[in-house]
């Protein structure tokens, strides 16, 4: 009877792959899935990567972190404050409506009124309808991110958005806890249309006819996206042949998944930065450069990499990775338990002093064991660490309260550029202009600042490169803060799915482009 | 009969609000929604002006006292994740959990009465004593292992089984049902074996034991003097009086076993309450947190009446606690 069942499944089990075989369908498996079907709901890397699927960005980021034209076919700067984009002609909305430059405008609009995007749109002035295919975009003051900013434009159809739904709300309301129009209907540009979906449960994309991008090599018609949050569950699936792609992949399954002649993995060096911030005003032994100069030393940041990130992670010693602006090569991690005794010594604090720290335990990556480590490590140069960690719910609280001496962070530019960590982390406090943010080390150098600002405006990208490497310069010397490791990207699919050609650093597969043999 | 239930519905009530009013004390406790809600470069006062708009800033008690107005009148709120009524989002879960539980429920009912049955009669015999050596393996391996395990073994090693989710559902009148289609069995079987593989063991031990007593009691003796049947004192005379401890048990471990999916439904995906519980914990949806556990009391008053009444059908003697 057993056997005789184990027959059936087993042939229930090829007669499904038979079906998914034939029609080229995508089962993709994700830790999460859209939260909504409006793109300016939220700001974060699961909205990105399902606007990238429904909707187009005028520019997009190629592998080399290049931008790569889209809905905008070439680009000009006017003058200081202007860049002019020529649009792509006889694109068409899911719905049907022409794509046109009023689109752009229109959607630039809505990008200044939602709550999670007007920070990154603050400095545009707005945009400026040339003709129908002809738009600039214009700034406030001369900004050097502008294109980078273009990634994030991805225009939504006025006239599918215009007009008030039955609850008698706007369509283009912009609603954080809904109801609204806009969570539940799309209408872009892109490759794929929402079909079927249940929030959490499953989303089906299916191709759109008019699509655009006719010399795009991606042949997959429908993409059924399931969100499995549970890592293990994800690679048993995975494993199983239940889904075709996963993302991300626990490090800890790396080699499991490798080692499946039916799977492949493919990883790549990420751009957010772990790090452990000093806060100097509730230690006074912080301010003294030295005492955090000894810090840094006695982390052994190269360890943690590779005895808790089994070799995930790429070991950092300043912000941003190589290929970022800011990035100078000469500032290289650093380990050294001898001169991190001396540093201890030459500062009179050889017999150490107790600090609290406080870290997240389920937000990164091994969050948790590389408190401990990193603790662990500091005990070694008498400096008692009385750690706490605590879930993600709870921990930014915490975080912005100030509650330990040393708080661990990570940070993931929105901007993909140098500037915005040290905006975020490094930058003077500053209640009025938000800058400093999550700066728990209450680090500040008035240099630091007036650098970061003058690049802002720095259109130059050269000379703008060289103030953000001093900047790197001086926080390293500064030893501004504990820098530990990027935590890597990671996808796993079939021998049949081409990732390496969709997947980048930005950790936006472009799925429209996704080959499958 | 009535009187019974009109008792019931009141204390019902009463638990509901002392339920929410605890909700409501360990909901400040679990974090700030509004951080789940926006993108972590968003401002300190932006996430403020949401505060205030979602009303977190109102004292305790004004936030408590707009919560029973309208829980009165059948709103539990808006789920800051779903966006959607708390109470839709939780129906709409309901039934994988419940098919769920039912299917597991199968399983225990089908194995542990002929099991405990048996090693009741034949305690010495060699299956007995495997079976209880088993059970107590059984009962010591916490779920998400036991889950693990089969997946392990079923979907990635022999690929057998699916690994994850519901499969093929069909919508009859907004009941998503897994029962209809053999894609939809066929995802059942490993929760379901995982779900029940703690309380199949103590069914087992529980049905054993109760009924060796039984065996022992002077009217079995009797029948058997009597030159009855075997088959028809095992299972008329002893397994019968047996029924009532368990069917008590049974009843609040069936509360238990809703509670238990939240670590079955994790590991496998299902799309149940237990897994959109622990989802809302982590994401600090708190207006649906409060919602289930609203719900989860309503359930277990039902299923503990529920329970109340079969025993008392079983066991007329009991009948009399309704008509004091």
């Amino acid at each position: 009877m057993k056997k005789k069942l184990a027959v059936c499944l087993v042939c229930v089990f090829f007669l499904c792959l038979g079906v998914s075989a034939g029609a080229k369908t995508l089962k993709l498996a994700m830790d999460a899935d859209p939260v909504s079907l409006d793109p300016h709901v939220q700001l974060s890397g699961g909205m990105l990567q399902y606007s990238h699927m429904v909707f187009d960005p005028l520019v997009r980021w190629d592998k080399n972190m290049n931008f790569e034209p889209r809905l905008a076919e070439k680009w000009e700067r006017v003058d200081d404050l202007t860049m002019r984009f020529y649009l792509r002609k006889n694109v068409k909305f899911h719905s049907g409506n022409p794509f046109t430059a009023k689109d752009v405008e229109w959607t630039l609009e809505r990008l200044k009124r939602s709550q999670d995007f007007k920070g990154l749109f603050e400095p545009f002035e707005g945009a400026k309808v040339i003709d129908d295919y002809t738009v600039d975009l214009v700034t406030k003051k001369p900004y050097a991110l502008l294109m980078n900013m273009a990634t994030y434009i991805f225009p939504l159809d006025r006239k599918f958005y215009t007009g008030t739904d039955e609850n008698g709300q706007p369509k283009d309301l912009i609603a954080k806890t809904g109801p609204s129009f806009a969570l539940s209907h799309e209408s872009g540009t892109g490759k794929y249309t929402v079909g079927y979906r249940e929030q959490g449960v499953k989303t089906e994309f299916k191709a759109f006819a008019d699509y655009w991008d006719k010399k795009s090599p991606g042949n997959v018609d429908t993409i059924i996206l399931t969100p499995i949050k549970s890592d293990a569950t994800r690679v048993a699936a995975m494993l199983s042949g239940d889904v075709d792609f996963i993302m991300p992949v626990p490090p800890q399954d790396y080699a499991r998944i490798e080692r499946d002649a039916k799977s492949k993995l493919v990883t790549m060096s990420g751009s957010r930065i772990i790090t452990f911030q000093l806060n100097q005003k509730r230690k006074p032994e912080f301010q003294d450069k030295r005492v955090r100069m000894a810090m840094v030393y006695a982390v052994n940041n190269q360890g943690i990499v590779e005895k808790i990130m089994k070799g995930t992670a790429t070991t950092a010693g300043q912000q941003g990775p190589e290929g970022f602006a800011g990035f100078k090569e000469n500032l290289v991690p650093r380990y050294d338990l001898e001169k991190a005794m001396q540093l201890m010594k030459a500062a009179g604090l050889e017999k150490g002093f107790e600090c609290t720290m406080i870290a997240p335990n389920n937000r990164y990556v091994n969050d948790e064991k590389i408190a401990e480590a990193a603790a662990s490590m500091l005990s070694k140069i008498n400096i008692k660490v009385n750690l706490k960690t605590m879930p993600k719910a709870q921990y930014w609280d915490q975080f912005d309260a100030q509650t330990a001496d040393i708080q661990m962070i990570g940070w993931h530019p929105d901007t993909e550029d140098s500037a915005n960590y040290t905006e975020f982390l490094l930058m003077c406090p500053n209640k009025e202009t938000g800058y400093g943010q999550y700066n728990s080390g209450n680090y500040c150098n008035p240099k630091v600042d007036r650098l970061i600002l003058a690049s802002q405006t720095e259109t130059d990208q050269d000379k703008r490169a060289t103030m953000l490497q001093e900047v790197e310069q001086i926080l390293y010397d500064d030893a501004a803060f504990i820098p530990l490791h990027w935590q890597n990207l990671s996808w796993a699919g079939k021998q049949n799915v081409e990732i390496e050609q969709i997947v980048n650093v930005q950790n936006f597969p472009y799925f429209g482009d996704l080959v499958v043999h | 009969m009535f009187a019974f239930i009109v008792k019931r519905v009141v204390q019902s009530i009463f638990v509901m609000i002392v339920i929410a009013f605890i909700g409501f004390c360990i909901k400040h406790q679990i974090g700030d929604p509004v951080r789940d809600i926006v993108g972590i470069s968003v401002s300190a006062e932006e996430r403020e002006a949401l505060r205030e708009e979602l009303g977190l800033n109102d004292p305790f008690m004004i936030q408590f006292g707009r919560f029973l107005k309208n829980a009165a009148q059948g709103d539990l709120g808006l789920s800051y994740f779903f966006k959607k009524p708390a109470l839709e989002v939780i129906l709409a879960k309901a039934p994988a959990t419940i098919e769920l539980v039912l299917v597991s429920s199968l399983f225990i009912i089908i194995f542990s009465i002929p099991a405990g049955i048996f090693a009741a009669i034949r305690p010495r015999h060699w299956f007995s004593r495997f079976m209880m050596g088993t059970s107590i393996v059984g009962v010591s391996i916490p779920v998400f292992l036991t889950a693990i395990l089969l997946i392990f073994v079923f979907s990635v090693e022999l690929n057998w089984l699916p690994s994850y989710g519901r499969g093929e559902t069909v919508n009859i009148g907004g009941w998503q049902t897994g029962f209809l289609t053999i894609d939809g069995l066929i995802h059942l079987i490993l929760p379901g074996i995982a779900l029940s593989s703690i309380m199949l063991p103590l069914f087992i031990r529980l049905i054993r034991s109760e009924m060796m007593e039984v065996l022992e009691t002077d009217y079995i003796k009797y029948a058997w003097a009597k030159g009855l049947k075997p088959g028809r004192i095992w299972l008329l005379h002893a397994f019968k009086n047996t029924l009532l401890p368990v069917i008590t048990v049974g009843g609040v471990q069936l509360g238990i076993m809703i509670a238990y999916t939240i670590l079955t439904e994790t590991v496998f995906q299902w799309q149940g309450m237990g897994f959109m519980f622990l989802e809302a914990v982590e994401r600090s949806d708190t207006s649906l947190l409060v919602a289930y556990m609203v719900f989860v009391g309503v359930l277990f008053v039902v299923v503990n009446t529920v329970v109340d009444i079969i025993y008392g059908l079983v066991n007329p003697m009991v009948r009399i606690t309704g008509r004091k």
